[in-house]
């Protein structure tokens, strides 16, 4: 306490050695933030393995992945929207809308089963991002409006939900979320490059960029000359996109497109991008922790079916918890940077 | 004489952008009901007055806590859940008499409250992640409580719900009060002034000395207490606690109201009457929709529209 008094009172060179003392403190918060998730996923699933002898079998671990492809590329295009510092609470609702019309368009091929669901999900991500950037109306209100919007459009295509179509499973589009490449479901495939690219996009890519300038201040960034209307629009229509066509593949992995689902799946997709380090504040994140949120969320609900005696209940009451101590952590830290 | 001619009408014009913001929502009301008047066979009936104040009630309920929250340049997600959880309680706790089970209900969605409020007040995070985290929380703890739909068989909760005074339900009644007691409390209390402080600038509230997370733990402990006894309404009403679907949406329908009564979502204004206006103007929207046939999609669709509507009408006066 007094030597970094005594420091601090000394002006010239000997106050250069206080940021370097500082810096070392920030390098680990900033670690704590970004690999916290990692460090968490690992030493549960170290805990599961050892715990449950089912935990580390294949057939477990593929499907922990194939049911986490379809939340993982919904939480690819949040992970853009929350670092613009926006929300999107539509996705759960194109999610099922996206799924519900690559069912039905499976019926005139594999080109209008993918084709229109990204074009009307598209669409209302594109609505949603005009309303946003150029009206300047609140996100989150403008998105759930755009769930409301999606639920009902949804309600009118499969007559108030009573009607589910189903995939013809010889169809090349159910193979697309039946088919095994090296033993691991296509879809997981499809998501893993989906990421890539996202990863590519966001961080080496003039667009990726904009992206991070928006949400770290955008009035500086408008400043500075970024399209900031024009990025804002992009990512949630990216969003929507990414959205409709997990639901497209899901439909492919369930040979129907299911009504029901989709509820909730845009809280579970912002806690994914949350507990993965991205900062809700916009400015900062990044799409490798999204994946790895989406793990952890997975990992946590399989473990706590493998406790067969727990209610399927508790999980959203860990994972309700689990997401208000990352944010708790995520804000302290953020506190703990800007004051060393 | 043709520029002051061309000023005064383009003073006229922001004037009447200024009223419809601000008494639009009460026109809407008007209208939509003359227009039902008119082409809804049987609307003018006391039978139908009743089912609809009560339809509206809880709705309504939760709107005026919401409207605290966004007061404070908040919004409180977990309105919905806390129906759910104060519905597994008052089932649980039925046991030791129906006020026993109430107090517990509502005790249940003020803590609730008061975890939110802890989380955006003193660690400060962002309202709509607070609120979200306990809105899954909330949910799945409502469900630990009570795996499923169970019917309340009790006398006092079954008159709480379909009972009534001079042909005016309960449940009208009990949303009435709360509605002039919460503007009463905006309007006239110290807690607030206070809070419409807070809601219009945060920094300048807390450098005029004002006990800035005191007052807003207490917005947010308000509307968990609110929602929690709109759930408890809503179970009196239906004579079973159904914690799987009870208050689904709830917060997007208070909120609704909220932002069609003209509350800015910039915080720092809360206008109660508007908000009890968009609440009886969303509930007649949907009625006059399910009366004439028309499908639930169409009712949501309708919702969409309205909000996007009412925040884009109002999104100029967040600005003066």
């Amino acid at each position: 306490m007094t030597a970094t008094r005594t420091e601090t009172t000394v002006a010239g060179p000997l106050a250069d050695d206080e940021p370097l003392g500082a810096s070392r403190g920030e390098r680990l918060t900033a670690l704590a933030q970004q690999h916290g998730a990692l460090v968490a996923l690992l030493a549960l699933s170290a805990v599961a393995s050892v715990g449950f002898d089912s935990f580390l079998t294949g057939d477990n671990l593929e499907n922990m992945a194939v049911s986490s492809a379809f939340l993982a590329v919904v939480a690819l295009g949040m992970t853009f929207v929350i670092v613009t510092g926006g929300i999107d609470l539509s996705v759960g609702s194109l999610f099922a809308l996206g799924g519900v019309l690559a069912a039905w368009g499976s019926q005139y091929g594999t080109l209008v089963a993918l084709a229109l669901p990204l074009a009307v999900c598209g669409l209302i991500g594109l609505v949603n991002g005009l309303l946003i950037a150029r009206a300047r109306l609140a996100p989150f209100i403008v998105t759930l409006a755009a769930m409301l919007l999606a639920r009902g459009v949804l309600l009118a295509v499969t007559d108030e939900g009573s009607t589910t179509y189903l995939v013809d499973e010889s169809a090349f589009f159910a193979r697309l979320g039946q088919e095994k490449l090296l033993g691991v479901g296509l879809p997981v495939w499809i998501t893993a490059l989906l990421f890539v690219a996202g990863a590519v996009v966001l961080r080496r890519t003039r667009f990726g960029q904009y992206v991070y300038a928006v949400g770290g201040n955008e009035d500086a960034a408008a400043l500075m000359g970024a399209p900031v209307a024009r990025t804002k629009v992009a990512v949630y229509t990216l969003s929507g996109l990414c959205a409709g066509f997990a639901g497209a593949l899901n439909a492919a992995w369930l040979v129907s497109g299911v009504t029901i689902l989709g509820s909730g799946m845009e809280l579970e997709a912002i806690a994914a991008v949350v507990i993965g380090g991205t900062l809700l504040s916009g400015g900062f994140g990044f799409i490798s922790g999204s994946l790895v949120g989406v793990l952890l969320l997975k990992v946590i609900q399989n473990v706590i079916n493998q406790i067969g005696s727990l209610d399927s209940a508790y999980q959203q009451v860990v994972s309700g918890g689990f997401l208000a101590l990352v944010v708790v952590a995520q804000t302290w830290l953020g506190r703990r940077r800007r004051m060393v | 004489m043709t520029e002051l001619s061309l000023r005064g009408a383009e003073l006229d014009k922001t004037r009447m952008v200024r009223l419809l913001q601000d008494y639009g929502v009460y026109a809407g009301v008007v209208v939509l009901f003359l227009v039902n008047v008119v082409v809804t066979p049987n609307f003018v009936s006391a039978e139908n007055f009743r089912t609809q104040a009560v339809q509206v009630a809880p709705v309504l309920i939760v709107a005026l806590g919401m409207a605290l929250a966004i007061g404070s340049e908040g919004v409180d997600l977990s309105v919905g859940s806390v129906m759910a959880l104060s519905t597994s309680l008052i089932s649980l706790y039925l046991g030791y008499g129906p006020w026993i089970a109430i107090l517990v209900a509502v005790l249940g969605g003020m803590l609730v409250g008061l975890a939110n409020g802890s989380l955006i007040a003193f660690v400060g995070v962002q309202p709509i992640v607070a609120t979200l985290a306990l809105m899954v929380a909330g949910r799945g703890l409502a469900l630990v409580l009570l795996p499923q739909l169970k019917d309340i068989r009790d006398p006092g909760m079954a008159a709480l719900g379909s009972g009534g005074v001079l042909g005016i339900p309960y449940l009208a009644l009990i949303a009435a009060a709360l509605a002039v007691a919460v503007a009463f409390v905006v309007r006239r209390t110290t807690f607030g002034r206070r809070l419409l402080a807070i809601g219009d600038s945060r920094p300048a509230a807390q450098l005029a000395g004002l006990p800035v997370r005191r007052v807003l733990i207490g917005a947010y402990v308000l509307s968990g207490a609110l929602a929690a006894l709109a759930g408890v309404l809503a179970t009196a009403r239906l004579t079973a606690s159904d914690p799987t679907s009870l208050g689904t949406l709830m917060e997007l329908s208070a909120i609704t109201a909220v932002v069609v009564g003209g509350t800015p979502l910039s915080g720092g204004r809360v206008r109660i009457g508007g908000t009890v206006a968009g609440a009886v103007l969303i509930q007649l929207l949907t009625a006059t929709l399910i009366k004439h046939d028309l499908p639930p999609s169409w009712t949501q669709i309708a919702q969409a529209v309205v909000i996007v509507a009412a925040v884009y009408a109002a999104r100029e006066r967040g600005k003066r």
